[in-house]
């Protein structure tokens, strides 16, 4: 018991809680975006694959870092245009389109890098992201090593936070953003086109996506494998209810999820006679623990889920 | 240019739309294989050979189909309803380790024993659903994230069984559940083959399935409640019983494909023993457009596609995935497709 408690006070634990809660900020922020647009975006589990496989590849293939997660970027905007044809213009069901998008792009994902890569007896693997020690912040005791010693896209996700809720809540581009989701008929008599808004913020939703998986290829391990997403990106649909839509919140949200993540890692190496898939288990208990708890006062966008056809109620 | 919604469906539609969608899948997949360096036209043969060149190859195909076809009933009696039901997986894994779990030590007789252990599958993957189709009704919770959590959760719990109580002393290598007594083994279809009466199981209940949901008050109730649902609750159909009897009967049908895996082909549940069964039911579905009858049609082309490509693979070289890559690619064509059955282009 006194084992458990003092892996608290283990600034490994901290450090490790950033550290597993990138990839769920960059998913949450996309998912949000698509959200708050009007567009559920359930492709997110197979454009974090393909995120982590097309950023890995470009590194594996000779890019640098930074033009692997671009091109992770580019690859998760396209399944999320794909994502957006289907359902925005053409008004199809987007919980089987995202269905139809994650068995995609993580079809997708496994057979080009069987494709390209040959596979001895362990993955291939590339030079990560190093993490940073920032000079004289990282020198600061407890908070040092916890905050200041990250790798950088680390830092990039904290900044995205920053971003996506500025643009959302400030800028007259977020305004139409999150009156697409609530009111598309708003929209397009303000002059606007809702169609056009919804494609943009599911492409951008998409490439952030993207991003949180490739993260996991490029900093959190070097090597991709098949199923190495394991659910985050549905934890990251279940963190935008659970945050009711706003970034701030899916930053707490994402920072709370990793924090037991790490917390049941580090538990099961004290804990002796209970068995490791419970500790496992946990994520996605609490996971559906938080939905029950938020889901009746959330503020679900109001056209969340409905197409939009000009000229239709 | 615009969409209008048709007033009527002609039947031709129907019937060109899947094959339209499974053509224009399949062209897009060939470019891929044409990407690996293997003409798509000689990939294809080898997948068909494979699946159907022999009498062997055509009883395995049904075999894999068998859980396919009750998979796909389960999504499409949920997605009918509109309830998403994404739990497929969670509930195959459910009814096969119950299945396997009793009928290690079960006393009775085979022919008693298998229908009691399908039962028994049935109610455990019908329990699964219930839980998630409760938190909708009650708490207003998503059942898409629920559902697809759950899968996690129940694959976790799975290992944990046939790696704790359940471990079979005698298995080698990856560890498995305990097998199911030699009196409820499925007997053969065809000698010497593993196809099993499961296919006949599987047969029967999308008959079933199609005489609940055509011919049935239930069945119109849940038609209702998927074309409109305050419509059907201004009718005075009751949402909540509707759709908890949905979900019963969608959980049921996908514990009862764990059930007939593991009675028909694996003994003991193993946590590899789907390769996603419950996810490919989704795609199987909605390529059979959620009609029952077409379900079996499209489980048995999901079959064809997944044994000839493991074929086709060892001769030619192309990875196995492209399997998933044609089907998930279906899926996408196939919703396609359906937007122009239902409504027409008008300039």
């Amino acid at each position: 018991m006194m084992d458990a408690l003092d892996l608290l006070l283990n600034t490994n634990l901290w450090a490790a809680v950033l550290r597993i809660a990138t990839p769920l900020i960059f998913g949450v922020l996309g998912a949000l975006l698509c959200e708050r647009s009007g567009v559920l975006n359930l492709g997110i589990e197979g454009i974090m694959t393909m995120g982590a496989m097309t950023g890995w590849l470009t590194v594996y293939m000779g890019g640098d870092l930074w033009t692997g997660l671009l091109v992770a970027a580019m690859c998760g905007g396209l399944m999320g245009l794909l994502h957006a044809m289907l359902t925005v213009p053409l008004g199809l069901s987007q919980h089987v389109s995202g269905l139809g998008i994650t068995l995609f792009a993580s079809a997708l994902s496994y057979y080009l890098y069987r494709l390209i890569v040959t596979v001895g007896d362990l993955p291939p693997t590339i030079e990560p992201f190093r993490p940073l020690d920032i000079p004289i912040l990282s020198d600061i005791p407890v908070l040092g090593p916890i905050l200041f010693s990250q790798t950088m896209p680390t830092y990039l996700a904290l900044l995205s936070v920053v971003v996506m809720a500025y643009v959302l809540a400030r800028t007259p581009l977020g305004l139409a953003i999150r009156m697409t989701g609530e009111n598309p008929h708003a929209v397009e008599a303000q002059g606007l086109n809702p169609i056009r808004i919804r494609i943009g913020a599911v492409v951008a939703g998409s490439a952030l996506m993207a991003v949180g998986g490739a993260f996991l290829t490029t900093a959190a391990f070097n090597s991709f494998f098949p199923e190495m997403v394991q659910g985050r990106g549905w934890i990251c649909i279940a963190l935008v209810v659970f945050a009711s839509w706003r970034p701030g919140k899916a930053l707490l949200g994402a920072l709370l999820f990793a924090f037991f993540d790490a917390y049941q890692l580090r538990l099961q190496t004290v804990v002796e006679g209970v068995p490791y898939q419970l500790f496992l288990m946990a994520p996605y208990v609490l996971s559906i623990a938080a939905l029950i708890l938020v889901a009746r006062r959330a503020q679900v966008p109001e056209a969340l889920m409905t197409p939009y056809r000009r000229g239709e109620r | 240019m615009r969409l209008e919604r048709r007033a009527h469906v002609p039947l031709y539609l129907v019937v060109v739309a899947p094959l339209a969608a499974v053509a224009v899948a399949l062209i897009l997949a060939g470019a891929l294989i044409a990407a690996a360096g293997v003409s798509p036209a000689t990939a294809y043969a080898e997948m068909l050979r494979g699946a159907l060149g022999s009498r062997l190859s055509v009883t395995e195909m049904l075999t894999r189909a068998t859980p396919l076809i009750l998979t796909g009933l389960a999504a499409a009696v949920a997605f009918r309803a509109r309830l998403w039901n994404i739990g497929g997986e969670g509930q195959f894994f459910v009814g096969a380790l119950v299945t396997a779990w009793v009928g290690h030590s079960l006393a009775l007789p085979g022919p008693v024993g298998i229908p009691v252990l399908m039962a028994l599958g049935m109610a455990s993957g019908a329990l699964l659903l219930a839980g998630p189709a409760y938190l909708r009704l009650r708490f207003s919770v998503d059942e898409v994230v629920t559902t697809l959590l759950l899968n996690f959760i129940v694959i976790l719990f799975v290992g944990l069984m046939i790696e704790g109580p359940l471990r079979d002393p005698l298995a080698f290598g990856w560890p498995s559940s305990v097998p199911v007594d030699g009196d409820f083994r499925l007997p053969d279809l065809v000698a010497r083959t593993r196809l099993h009466i499961g296919f006949l199981v599987a047969i029967v209940a999308a008959g079933a399935v199609w005489l609940i949901l055509a011919r049935t008050v239930f069945g119109a109730e849940t038609r209702a409640a998927g074309l409109n649902a305050s419509a059907a609750a201004f009718a005075g159909i009751s949402l909540p019983r509707t759709l908890m009897g949905v979900a019963l009967l969608s959980g049921a049908l996908a514990g009862l494909a764990g059930s007939v895996e593991v009675l028909g082909v694996t003994a003991g549940v193993t946590t590899t023993m789907s390769p996603g069964f419950g996810y490919a039911g989704i795609v199987v579905a909605m390529l059979a457009a959620l009609h029952p009858a077409g379900v079996v049609a499209a489980a048995i082309f999901v079959a064809t596609v997944f044994v000839g490509a493991d074929a086709m693979s060892r001769a030619t070289g192309v990875p196995s995935f492209i399997a998933d890559v044609i089907v998930a690619l279906c899926l996408l064509t196939m919703l396609v497709a359906l937007l122009f059955t239902t409504y027409r282009v008008r300039r």
